[in-house]
């Protein structure tokens, strides 16, 4: 299909298109006005239930954990795929262009301001990671933020001070651990006849970071496994700029 | 025309939406289709937490508010939560497929692909 047809095809299907969705957006609830009834039941229902401040976790980790669980080997799929298509064939060269994208060291400012901050995330990811059932966090953001960190140290050194904190089979183990433990804790109320993901951990004091039985700990392992699936993806990129062949013009 | 400010946040989805897919649709480059792509699917995070919002409603974790309390959705902000990490990592597997077709075909625009073999 060259461009023009595509371009055309766009022109008259983009108005018909356009045309349907303000038929459909002008016929929803105006804006502000939400009127669904699932949002209100479980903001009423969580914290009483589940001892959960966080309804939206509560929501992720257990009332929605099952699509959770379909998520999350979304991500640990497309970070496989990732790694697959760019897994470094051994017998290539390192290229010439890839040298100079390994830059040396910064300068010793940059990299005193850097350490402190690779500290600050690490510690805001663990609290953002163990917080998640109370207030706004849980595994999702944690892993990025903790795997932010590690980012931070390849800005302060380069691709092998990247390489020294983050070792490839440790973070793949690691990932894999993080989301085969959530897919176990959703099995284990099986084994004592109840549905899959049941909340069957003591729900604890709400309002205590150890509270809200299996949220806690899945939102864990939640971030143990997108740490470990972005850490992999940064991994698999810099070894693709440090290695990565330039094909022949 | 109160009605159109009332969807206001709807359109400016639909503004999203369309400025992904005309990117899309004219892209020469694959990785500028593939941020297009992120640009597209970002249509989706204004559409479903406009659907969510309530006028004066607090954010809904009930850690320092009342139960009871009015809140905005907090089923639509889930979805948003997972789809936001899940995208990102999609479009990293989408630039290592980018990162392979030039590497194999040696070129980068989407209509030369189809001379792509194996």
């Amino acid at each position: 299909m060259n461009e023009r047809l595509r371009l055309a095809i766009f022109l008259v299907a983009g108005p018909v298109f356009f045309g349907l969705y303000c038929y459909a957006a002008l016929n929803l609830p105006p804006w502000g006005q939400y009127r669904g009834p699932y949002g209100d039941l479980i903001a009423r229902l969580a914290v009483y239930e589940r001892h959960a401040t966080d309804t939206v976790n509560a929501i992720n980790y257990d009332y929605r954990g099952f699509d959770t669980l379909g998520e999350e080997f979304i991500l640990f799929t497309a970070v496989i795929g990732v790694t697959m298509l760019l897994r470094r064939q051994k017998d290539v060269p390192t290229s010439p262009a890839g040298k100079v994208a390994d830059r040396p060291p910064l300068s010793e400012s940059v990299r005193a301001v850097i350490s402190p901050a690779v500290l600050v995330t690490t510690i805001f990811g663990f609290y953002i990671g163990l917080h998640g059932q109370l207030t706004p966090g849980g595994g999702f953001q944690a892993g990025v933020i903790l795997a932010t960190g590690s980012i931070l140290v390849y800005l302060a050194a380069n691709t092998e001070g990247f390489k020294r904190i983050t070792s490839h089979v440790a973070v793949e183990v690691i990932e894999a651990v993080g989301a085969a433990s959530y897919a176990l804790i959703g099995i284990v109320p099986l084994l004592i006849g109840l549905p899959l993901l049941t909340n069957v951990l003591p729900l604890g004091t709400t309002g205590d970071v150890l509270s809200a039985g299996t949220i806690a700990l899945i939102s864990a392992c939640v971030g143990i496994e997108v740490t470990a699936a972005f850490l992999l993806v940064i991994y698999t990129y810099l070894e693709e700029i440090v290695t990565g062949e330039i094909p022949e013009e | 025309m109160p009605h159109i400010l009332q969807s206001l946040p709807y359109f400016i989805a639909a503004w999203l939406f369309f400025c992904g897919l005309y990117g899309l649709v004219t892209s020469r480059h694959l990785v500028h289709s593939v941020i297009c792509l992120a640009i597209l699917q970002s249509s989706t995070y204004v559409l479903l937490l406009a659907i969510g919002y309530r006028v004066g409603g607090s954010a809904p974790i009930f850690a320092d508010i009342s139960p009871g309390a009015l809140t905005v959705d907090p089923v639509v902000q889930a979805l948003m939560l997972t789809d936001v990490v899940v995208e990102a990592v999609v479009v990293a597997l989408l630039l290592a497929m980018v990162v392979k077709a030039y590497e194999k075909s040696g070129c980068v625009s989407p209509s030369d692909l189809r001379t792509m073999r194996g």
